[in-house]
This record gives C-alpha cells, structure tokens and sequence, in this order.
C-alpha cells in the first residue's frame, strides 16, 4: 500500500463559547479563546489518501482531482471565513481543531474514489495539530 | 474515525551516553562522540498526543490548559536545562538514548486523567526523530 499526501493551507477566525455556560464558565474553560471578537490562525491541513498505484499510470489517484476537490471543499469553504459564522457544518459546536478535523473528515473521506482516505492532519499552529485516522477495522484488532 | 490531539513543547538539556561498567574504549566504540565525558546537549523538541473522546460541550479531547500544565509539572519542570544522566532518577540506571527520554516521559505521562497518551515523539535534532507509541491495549 502507497501513501500520498498533499499540503494545503486555509486562513480563518474563530473563538470558542458554550452559550450553555455562565460568562465565567466559558473565561475559565476556554481563557483567551473566549474572546468574542475571534481571532485567527493559519490552519496547514495535510491529507493522505492511502491504495495500490494503478498498473497503467502508476498513481493511487490523480493530485490534480485531489487537489480539485480540495480546493472545492476546503479552501472554498473555510479560507478566510470565520468558522463560527459561515460554515454550516461548525453550527453549533464549538470550532477547535478537534471539531474541525472531524468535519473535514467527513467531508473528504465520501469524495474520495481512488485509493481511501486514510489520515488527515490539521496544524493550527506549529505547536499544535490534530490527527484524525480510520477506525482499524474490526478485523484488524 | 479516530481522533488525537498532538501538542508541541521543547526544553535544551545535555546528556552523556555512557555505561559505567565498560571500558572508555569501549563506551567510545559503541557511542562515538555522545560518550564525551564533559557531555553535550541539544533542543529537544517533544510531542505529547493524547486520544479519546470529543467533550461536545467543550469541542476538545483535553483541554491544552491541562495538558500544558500537566506536562510542565511532569516532564519540563524537570527536564528543561538538565543534565539528564544526573538530574533526572531514570537515568541513574539506564542511558538517556532519546529512545529511553521517550519512553521515560510517557511514562511520567501515563496518569495524565482527562485523556489516553496516545504517544511521545522526540526530535533530537533537526535530523533525527524517535517515537514511542502506547501499546495498544493500555
């Protein structure tokens, strides 16, 4: 099995609040996070499609269809937007890196054909990322 | 689908890579240059991942408040600016190889109580990096 990963960056805005929570309670929880005017980050995303090269072209899949459908799907929907105001699948949870993964993933892992989707990771800041993987399948424990 | 939040942290520390009951020729033999007996160092850049579930009230697998300070407490307050073979207790039997730091610091990591460490990943240099992955039934 062949793994292929392509880099892509978006920038965007959140911050986090639980409207469930006091004023005090989201201060504490999230600290500086809770400010309500957001703030921002270069988010690096890296997405690795894991198959067998096809005989013919040796590729697990074509990077420029990868590379469409992450621009569709990523860049168009979160680079330079605010993650709390205009991405619909964030509505109503709280935009961390955790939660943004997931999304990702869920949006990714049906639009990929060739080859599957096997790992992406998401850089909020150097010092700081989120791996979101397959679950290993029942046979494989 | 399964989730782990990697964190990144660094801290400057020397180490000396030698066994006490061999030979100077043969400490130098097995560990070139790291067996220099003034020591060296490097900065150490360290990696702590952490699984489990999404809290959906807070959107996180463990708050980086608590797994920053937890770290701090086990592993930077002591490891930051050490000289590792005599500072840090696991050394004093056993030789501060990266590959023992990692699997040192998970360990001082196990009762992290909010999530599972997933792994600890040091670079030693630009060049090289090591891991230490928890066994998958712990």
């Amino acid at each position: 099995m062949i793994r292929v990963t392509r880099k892509l960056e978006f920038s965007a805005a959140h911050f986090y609040h639980n409207p469930d929570f006091s004023a005090e309670e989201n201060r504490r929880v999230f600290g500086k996070c809770n400010n309500p005017h957001g703030h921002g980050h270069n988010y690096v995303l890296e997405v690795t499609v894991a198959g067998e090269p096809d005989p013919k072209t040796g590729m697990v899949l074509d990077l420029k269809e990868l590379k469409e459908i992450l621009d569709r799907e990523v860049t168009q929907r979160m680079d330079h937007r605010h993650l709390n105001y205009e991405v619909p699948e964030l509505t109503g949870k709280i935009p961390t890196c955790e939660e943004i993964a997931m999304v990702l993933w869920r949006i990714l892992e049906p639009k990929i054909h060739q080859g599957h989707l096997d790992r992406i990771r998401l850089y909020e800041s150097p010092d700081l990322f989120v791996d979101c993987t397959a679950e290993p399948s029942k046979d494989a424990r | 689908m399964k989730l782990s939040l990697w964190r990144r942290y660094s801290f400057p520390a020397s180490h000396r890579l030698f066994r006490q009951e061999w030979s100077e020729q043969e400490n130098e033999r097995i560990f070139g240059k790291c067996a220099n007996p003034y020591s060296h160092g490097h900065n150490y850049a360290l990696e702590v991942g952490v699984t489990g579930p999404v809290d959906p009230a807070t959107g996180m697998i463990a708050n980086l408040a608590d797994l920053d300070g937890f770290v701090q407490q086990k592993v930077l307050d002591a490891f930051d600016h050490a000289y590792m073979n005599e500072q840090i207790p696991e050394f004093r039997k056993c030789v501060p190889t990266t590959e023992n730091v990692c699997r040192v610091i998970f360990q001082r990591l196990a009762g992290f109580s909010y999530a599972r460490i997933e792994g600890v990943r040091i670079e030693e240099t630009g060049k090289n990096s090591f891991e230490y992955a928890a066994p998958s039934n712990s």
